[in-house]
């Protein structure tokens, strides 16, 4: 099982890590996003679901989704696949 | 309808940390959308990002704020405009305007001060390096010169001579006021009897009639009891001085120091606890004043007071040019605005404000400023949410030594804007460009190129 299927993920964005005790709270639109992560789902299709869900241009959701995937990499929350 | 969007963030939750990010609430930065009622981005549009802009209904504000706190205590007080805090003309015509004399300490500041209008009699001459040609210009226009070390004094004497005239001069005096660390280098030292020679030394010259007294102990001094103890030690001075020398001490000036509300980096105290009022400054001083002059004598107090005065009046507004995330995970943001214009990013945490409203959690973050150096650091640790390129930050309190030290180094210097009390907004100093910088080179005809 992949690392960000085994994360505890509530509605509030509060999220816990069971392997390693960790917990973070992500924002709703990080909430979004590692829905779609967990679910598999592609870079390109996360871009198109931000903006037809939220204010935000693809251009922008597009390089807002590559730091946040940065910050989860940097927590340990993403592997290999995910990249 | 589509739901506002925030930039997305994810926030490790540590123990210790769980208040510091569970309490800051997602907008837990001021907004500033103007400055004195002129819209931050009409302000951009007409002269560029970065801009200083600053306000003038702050700076007379400030200025009658300490005027009045030492004005209400004792008699005779005079201010001088510390032109090295700031000598732009207009800031320096508003608070001559407003009855400040100049206080100067080179040649330069002295000609700036002159054209602008201010008459040589109404110019203290301080500083450790004053050129003779401007030493002889001074005694004729009738300064008032605060004299630095003995070589200063023959100097003077020399002029003495050449011009036929008996300049009136003070000596500035260092001394252990409780201050670390204690400025030493200026003037000459009370407590190990130096001051007392320099003294001796004016009056077997004979050529100078020594009427004051200066000494300025440090700056951004948070311990209003230094100054009950500088003015005590002059006050006993001058009296020494008038008892065994004849001469008459006319003025003691304190010179500077006075905070301003600005957050000195180590001090983890808001500027609004840590920094005392202004009024008891002017209390300790003046009662130190009042109860050791001698009955009916009220010589003259000069205060120099610099950034206590202009520093709040001065704002820059900066762009946030991009977004980064450095290897440590920590967030990182490149400014339009570094330390080459804003030299006391070195020693102070500059109050950050938001042009708009930014959706989203507050995370720690570094902000960088433009310069491809590894030294150009705005603020090596704030927390703002998610800002979006173009966002405008307002940094303040900026008044104060920025627009005198700022360097020409790699970008070209901004503009500088200022609000006067009817809502105008007048440039008072341009963008500077190419031609400003290459006025003054000259290229060799043999090392002229042809591309
Ligand atoms: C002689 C003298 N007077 C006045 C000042 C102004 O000091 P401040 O801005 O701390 O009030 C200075 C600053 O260094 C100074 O050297």
């Amino acid at each position: 099982m992949g690392k960000l299927e085994r994360l505890a993920v509530n509605d509030e964005g509060f999220i816990f890590d069971p392997e390693t005790g960790n917990s973070y709270t992500v924002n709703k639109t990080g909430l979004f996003i590692i829905k779609f992560l967990k679910e598999g789902k592609s870079e390109e299709e996360i871009v198109k679901a931000l903006s037809e869900k939220f204010d935000v241009s693809e251009e922008d959701a597009r390089r807002d989704l590559v730091d946040f995937m940065e910050q989860l990499r940097l927590y340990g929350l993403l592997e290999g696949e995910n990249v | 309808m589509k739901e506002v969007y925030e930039k997305p963030v994810i926030l490790k939750l540590k123990t210790g940390m769980m208040n510091k990010f569970g309490s800051s609430p997602a907008y837990a930065r001021k907004v500033r959308k103007d400055i004195d009622g002129v819209p931050v981005e009409e302000l951009i549009e007409e002269f560029g990002s970065p801009l200083f802009v600053f306000s003038e209904k702050k700076l007379r504000q400030k200025f009658r704020e300490v005027k009045n706190a030492f004005t209400l205590r004792y008699p005779n007080v005079e201010f001088s405009w510390s032109y090295k805090t700031n000598y732009l003309d207009a800031i320096c015509a508003v608070l001559h305007q407003e009855g400040e004399t100049a206080e100067v300490v080179s040649e330069f500041e002295y000609e700036k001060a002159r054209r602008l209008g201010v008459p040589g009699n109404q110019i203290i001459y301080n500083g450790p390096y004053k050129p003779y040609d401007s030493l002889v210009t001074a005694v004729k226009e009738r300064a008032r010169i605060n004299i630095d070390h003995f070589e200063e004094i023959a100097d003077l004497e020399k002029v003495a001579d050449e011009l036929g005239v008996k300049p009136r001069v003070g000596i500035r005096l260092n001394m252990d006021t409780g201050i670390h660390p204690q400025w030493s280098r200026f003037g000459f030292n009370l407590e190990s009897g130096q001051a007392l020679d320099a003294v001796k030394r004016i009056a077997s010259g004979g050529k100078l009639e020594l009427v004051g007294l200066h000494c300025h102990i440090g700056t951004f001094i948070l311990d209003p009891h230094a100054y009950e103890v500088e003015v005590k030690k002059m006050v006993d001075f001058a009296y020494t001085v008038e008892d065994q020398f004849g001469f008459k001490i006319e003025y003691l000036d304190i010179g500077g120091g006075f905070p301003s509300k600005n957050r000195l980096k180590g001090i983890y105290l808001p500027p609004e606890v840590a920094v005392p009022s202004v009024d008891e400054f002017a209390e300790r001083v003046c009662s130190a004043l009042l109860s050791s002059l001698r009955p009916g004598d009220y010589p003259k107090l000069i205060l120099e007071s610099g950034r206590a005065i202009v520093d709040e009046a001065g704002y820059l507004i900066t762009t946030v040019h991009a977004a980064k995330r450095l290897p440590s995970g920590l967030k990182a943001y490149v400014l339009d605005a570094g330390v080459n214009i804003l030299f006391t990013a070195f020693w102070y945490k500059f109050n950050i404000e938001i042009d708009r409203e930014v959706h989203g959690t507050s995370e720690p973050c570094v902000l960088y400023g433009p310069l491809c150096m590894n030294i150009d650091v705005v603020d090596d640790l704030t927390y703002l949410p998610p800002l979006p390129r173009g966002t405008r930050l307002i940094l303040s309190p900026v008044g104060a030594y920025n627009v005198t030290q700022w360097m020409q180094f790699i970008r070209y210097r901004p503009a500088v804007a200022l609000i006067g009390e009817n809502g105008e907004v007048d440039l008072i100093r341009e963008a500077e460009d190419l031609t400003d910088i290459v006025r003054r080179e000259k290229l060799p005809e043999r090392l002229k190129l042809e591309w």
